[in-house]
């Protein structure tokens, strides 16, 4: 039972900052960040965003805009990042398949799991769209990553880094809430 | 009412170094006017030309892009005029040939034929709009419409076209990507 709470405890002491994440983006060489509002990442990564001078926000009215855009910018070699809700991303997977994948493209997305409960696997998340998206980037082919704490963070340089580097898109999954400090 | 080959003709005869996006119909008639390394034909994920289009303005900003839309893949991009007009690139001129139906799926007719793109280009934000349904004065003006400081919107009323041949693999070829690339990064 003492076991149980500890564990239960140190769950709760489980955090994801959206500084070390802005900090992620910034470090993998990203100037724009294209977005339609997700509450899973509003307050700690859209809000700073919107007032980061380092950063260009294109706010967009419709998800599978941004996979144009993306596309356009990388032609003269700009890197962009894209911050979605999961629903934005499902909502735009024939732009996904055409753009990114069939015409390879580094599109790189940052989608935010609504309704995932942090503490399971987004493959095992009561939520039927959430445990959806997984699978759907595995059977496109698309590297995927789970950012669900601090630890997490250090996985987003490399994987822009990458789908640059291969011309291949890749989603970085959003599994908690980023506190915005 | 014009012919879309006619009024690309006149257009042609204008640019120089612009980027040309453009899409199914448009991009085969385009296409069929000659070779060019700037052009960036949008397939797969019909609507999405003026998005590609925003892209490429951003990252270019000393370079004109000039957008070759249909109507069909407007109205799956709406949106896209409204997020136009907030960004305001002054390098984006956004035309669309309006022959009110989808040419490139068996010419079956738009849900609202008359839908009026110039008003919603408008009320998006473009900061210059026209519409075109004589070749004369699209011939007069397309120079002075190219050149003003954008984002501009053009509506071009057009017939539907002669049968093309819609040989997607080619248009969006590997190659023609990369020579686009390597161009781009001259600056």
């Amino acid at each position: 039972m003492e076991a149980q709470t500890a564990a239960k405890a140190d769950a709760a002491k489980v955090e994801l900052h959206g500084s070390n994440i802005i900090a992620a983006i910034k470090a993998s060489g990203v100037e724009f960040v294209l977005s339609v509002p997700d509450i899973v990442t509003s307050a700690g990564l859209l809000r700073p965003i919107a007032n980061d001078p380092a950063l260009r926000l294109v706010r967009v009215c419709k998800e599978d805009e941004c996979i144009g855009i993306a596309s356009g910018l990388h032609y003269s070699d700009k890197r962009a990042l894209i911050l979605i809700q999961y629903t934005g991303f499902l909502d735009s997977l024939n732009a996904i398949r055409a753009v990114a994948v069939e015409y390879k493209q580094p599109i790189c997305m940052m989608v935010g799991l609504l309704g995932h409960e942090p503490e399971r696997l987004p493959s095992e998340s009561g939520r039927y769209g959430v445990r959806i998206i997984e699978p759907i980037c595995d059977a496109m082919g698309i590297p995927h990553h789970l950012i669900s704490q601090d630890a997490d963070v250090a996985k987003i340089k490399p994987a822009i880094d990458k789908a640059y580097a291969d011309s291949f898109p890749v989603a970085l999954l959003i599994g908690r809430r980023p506190l915005a400090q | 009412m014009m012919k879309r080959e006619d009024c690309f003709r006149a257009l042609a005869r204008h640019v120089t170094d612009e980027v040309v996006v453009a899409t199914y119909s448009s991009a085969v008639e385009w296409n069929d006017l000659g070779p060019r390394v700037l052009n960036y034909f949008s397939m797969g994920a019909m609507g999405l030309a003026s998005s590609h289009a925003l892209g490429l303005a951003l990252a270019n900003p000393t370079r004109r892009i000039i957008v070759l839309d249909g109507d069909g893949s407007l109205l799956m991009n709406l949106g896209s005029l409204v997020t136009v007009g907030a960004v305001a690139p002054k390098n984006l001129v956004h035309f669309v040939s309006h022959n009110e139906c989808y040419e490139a799926n068996g010419s079956h007719p738009l849900p609202n034929p008359k839908v009026d793109f110039s008003g919603l280009a408008r009320s998006a934000g473009y900061a210059h709009v026209f519409e075109f349904n004589d070749l004369a004065s699209f011939e007069q003006q397309v120079a002075h419409v190219i050149g003003l400081q954008g984002p501009v919107f053009a509506t071009l009323h057009v017939e539907r076209s002669r049968p093309l041949t819609y040989d997607y693999p080619t248009l969006y070829s590997p190659e023609k990507r990369r020579a686009l690339k390597a161009e781009l990064r001259k600056g």
